[in-house]
């Protein structure tokens, strides 16, 4: 392992021992709550990065997988009352298998007509919940939580550690396919994919191995948000905002780097936390809005990007 | 689209349970389904020239024909003018605001290079998530409808009941497609719209400027949003997130169609008006939304090229 994997390794470790002792230590119950939307977002932009930022598909599905991952764990819980450990990992086996199905379907299309598909999968999807009456159907679910195991003093700081977990996992795994054949395979099919596939790259296995990786982690960080809101229903938890707004927090960070989504996340997550609570949800959406078409228009490669070429003029 | 709740107790999905399959009821979905498709066809025309000739990855667009209807129901409530007449009298300014976006969109993202339609998607949803909002904090988040004396009353053929808004509706649609459709074939700017569509280098050595034709092929684009939009909320009460629920109506029409072409547009909006309206009468309003997403999917994966494709 080289220098900066284990940076990185240690940075991490840290990162968890922080979230741990807030969890032991911070009393009241507000952080977590707004923590843990944050390191949700920074799950999810991470995992939309794999796909959209290394092979540049732009996924509209975010909230297809989302919301599976969300119902995913409400179906679970309903039927056999399944623990939190058990939601996830079964939330990331649907997200793998639905990033396969969205691969298969989609491999002949390119561009613009992925993005539509996905956003055509997600209503497709969002309707067929809607009708499900068992899961809750329209009007949507209560659910409630069980008694939280030990070392946690309440289920909002454990699903807060839990979703910590998730980001490490998220960015480890964004981590190694930046440095690995995947990614400079991806990022050749990005470039362009006739060269790609003319030169040897496996562009279709490639591409449905994105599909599944980042379909599995949406998947599975949408599974706790069933415990988190206590409740469950399909025009939230298939809301095109979260499409819009991961799609948003990765190009304000940057496609170009692991780094990017996460701070773009953490950025754009905290601003819009900040504002539900000052002013309004409305006035979040305009934000969105607005900060989408600004960085898309003045720094189409996102902070990342400024920064590289701000280093380079400095040289 | 709210009609199915008009007419919700006439179909089985009212009643529960399982249903008598009848060919008067039917009979009645396909014929509202085709006046309904007509519909769908003119709030999609502008698309048909923005996405399918001109590639620019327009999904504003039912963001902008919904900010058309306040613009109409603006006029109407405050100025008591007829919807369709207000239609009209915004279409100029819609025309100017075309030009305008086309210039900027041009400026950010066609003269950069290859990644416009990455990018450019991003920035429209951005602009559509604006609209909204301002829509939302002007006008709340109730639903708007506007006054005609042709609004309410229907047509009554034996049991059949059709509402006459969609009549006009139909009326509308058709002669607009035909005047889209005539503009595009005969006339010199026309053809140059089409020729641009085909092969833009081509133009530029025949020594025509290809990004004036399409700027002006823009502004037409969304000067159409006039009509469109007046249509929009005479057929049904409109809110501001209501250009969701048309992003897949739209996009659906014109991929069906194979990008471009104006009567292919109008016949894929009738196919979706009709499975629209034959699924709402079988299975109930709430399975609504995702007809035409399944229908998108499904031509986007079996025939990329759409129904009367231009390329191959």
């Amino acid at each position: 392992m080289n220098r900066n994997g284990i940076l990185f390794w240690i940075g991490a470790a840290l990162f968890l021992l922080i979230i741990a002792l807030m969890t032991h230590f911070v009393r009241n119950e507000y952080p977590f709550f707004a923590g843990y939307v944050i390191l949700q977002f920074i799950v999810l932009a991470v995992a939309w990065s794999i796909l959209g930022g290394h092979a540049g598909y732009v996924n509209f599905g975010t909230s297809a997988f989302f919301g599976m991952g969300v119902y995913t764990a409400v179906f679970l819980f309903k039927v056999a009352g399944a623990p939190l450990a058990v939601q996830i990992a079964a939330a990331a086996a649907v997200g793998a298998l639905m990033g396969f199905a969205l691969g298969l379907i989609t491999l002949r299309m390119q561009g613009i007509f992925f993005s539509i598909a996905t956003i055509a999968a997600t209503i497709v999807i969002e309707t067929s919940i809607t009708n499900w009456r068992y899961v809750g159907g329209a009007a949507g679910i209560q659910l409630q939580r069980p008694p939280v195991t030990p070392p946690f003093d309440g289920y909002v700081q454990m699903l807060f550690f839990v979703q910590a977990l998730l980001v490490v996992l998220a960015v480890a795994i964004s981590r190694y396919i930046q440095s690995s054949w995947i990614g400079r395979g991806l990022q050749a099919l990005r470039d362009d994919e006739l060269a790609a596939e003319c030169t040897g790259v496996p562009t279709l296995r490639l591409k449905v191995l994105a599909c599944v990786i980042s379909g599995a982690l949406m998947c599975a960080a949408g599974a706790p948000a069933a415990m988190y809101l206590q409740y469950a229903d399909p025009s939230s938890a298939f809301n095109l905002n979260y499409s819009v707004s991961v799609l948003a927090m990765s190009l304000i960070g940057g496609t170009a780097h692991w780094l990017g989504p996460v701070v773009g996340a953490i950025l754009l997550g905290s601003t819009q936390q900040l504002l539900t609570v000052t002013i309004s949800s409305e006035v979040n959406v305009l934000v969105l809005g607005v900060m989408l078409v600004l960085f898309v228009v003045g720094a189409p490669e996102g902070l990342i990007g400024l920064l590289k070429k701000i280093r380079k003029e400095g040289k | 689209m709210r009609s199915g709740a008009d007419r919700g107790s006439g179909g089985c999905a009212g009643r529960g349970g399982l249903c008598v399959f009848s060919i008067d009821l039917l009979l009645d979905a396909v014929v509202l389904g085709v006046l309904l498709g007509c519909f769908y066809a003119a709030v999609s025309l502008g698309l048909s020239v923005s996405f399918g000739l001109l590639d620019v990855p327009h999904v504003a667009h039912p963001a902008f024909l919904v900010l058309a209807s306040y613009a109409v129901f603006v006029l109407n409530e405050q100025y008591g003018i007829d919807p369709l007449l207000g239609g009209l009298l915004i279409t100029p300014f819609l025309f100017l605001f075309g030009l305008a976006a086309y210039r900027l969109y041009y400026e950010t993202f066609e003269k950069r290079g290859s990644d416009a339609g990455v990018r450019g998607i991003a920035f429209f949803f951005g602009i559509a998530f604006i609209i909204e909002v301002l829509l939302i904090l002007q006008f709340g988040v109730d639903q708007r409808s506007v006054t005609a004396s042709y609004i309410g009353k229907a047509w009554r053929i034996g049991d059949m009941r059709i509402p006459f808004r969609l009549v006009v509706a139909f009326g509308v649609a058709a002669g607009l497609t035909i005047l889209l459709a005539l503009y595009l074939s005969k006339t010199f700017m026309g053809r140059a719209i089409r020729a641009v569509a085909q092969d833009q280098e081509a133009l530029r050595l025949m020594g025509a400027n290809p990004i004036r034709i399409k700027q002006w092929a823009f502004g037409i684009a969304t000067a159409v949003l006039g009509i469109s939009g007046a249509l929009l909320i005479i057929v049904a009460p409109v809110d501001p997130v209501l250009d969701r629920a048309y992003i897949g109506r739209t996009f659906c029409v014109v991929v069906m169609a194979g990008l471009g072409s104006m009567t292919g547009t109008l016949v894929a909006a009738i196919i979706l008006g009709v499975a629209e309206s034959i699924v709402l009468t079988l299975f109930g309003a709430s399975w609504a939304p995702a007809i035409s997403f399944a229908l998108l999917l499904g031509v986007l994966a079996v025939r990329p090229q759409g129904l009367f494709g231009r390329r191959s």
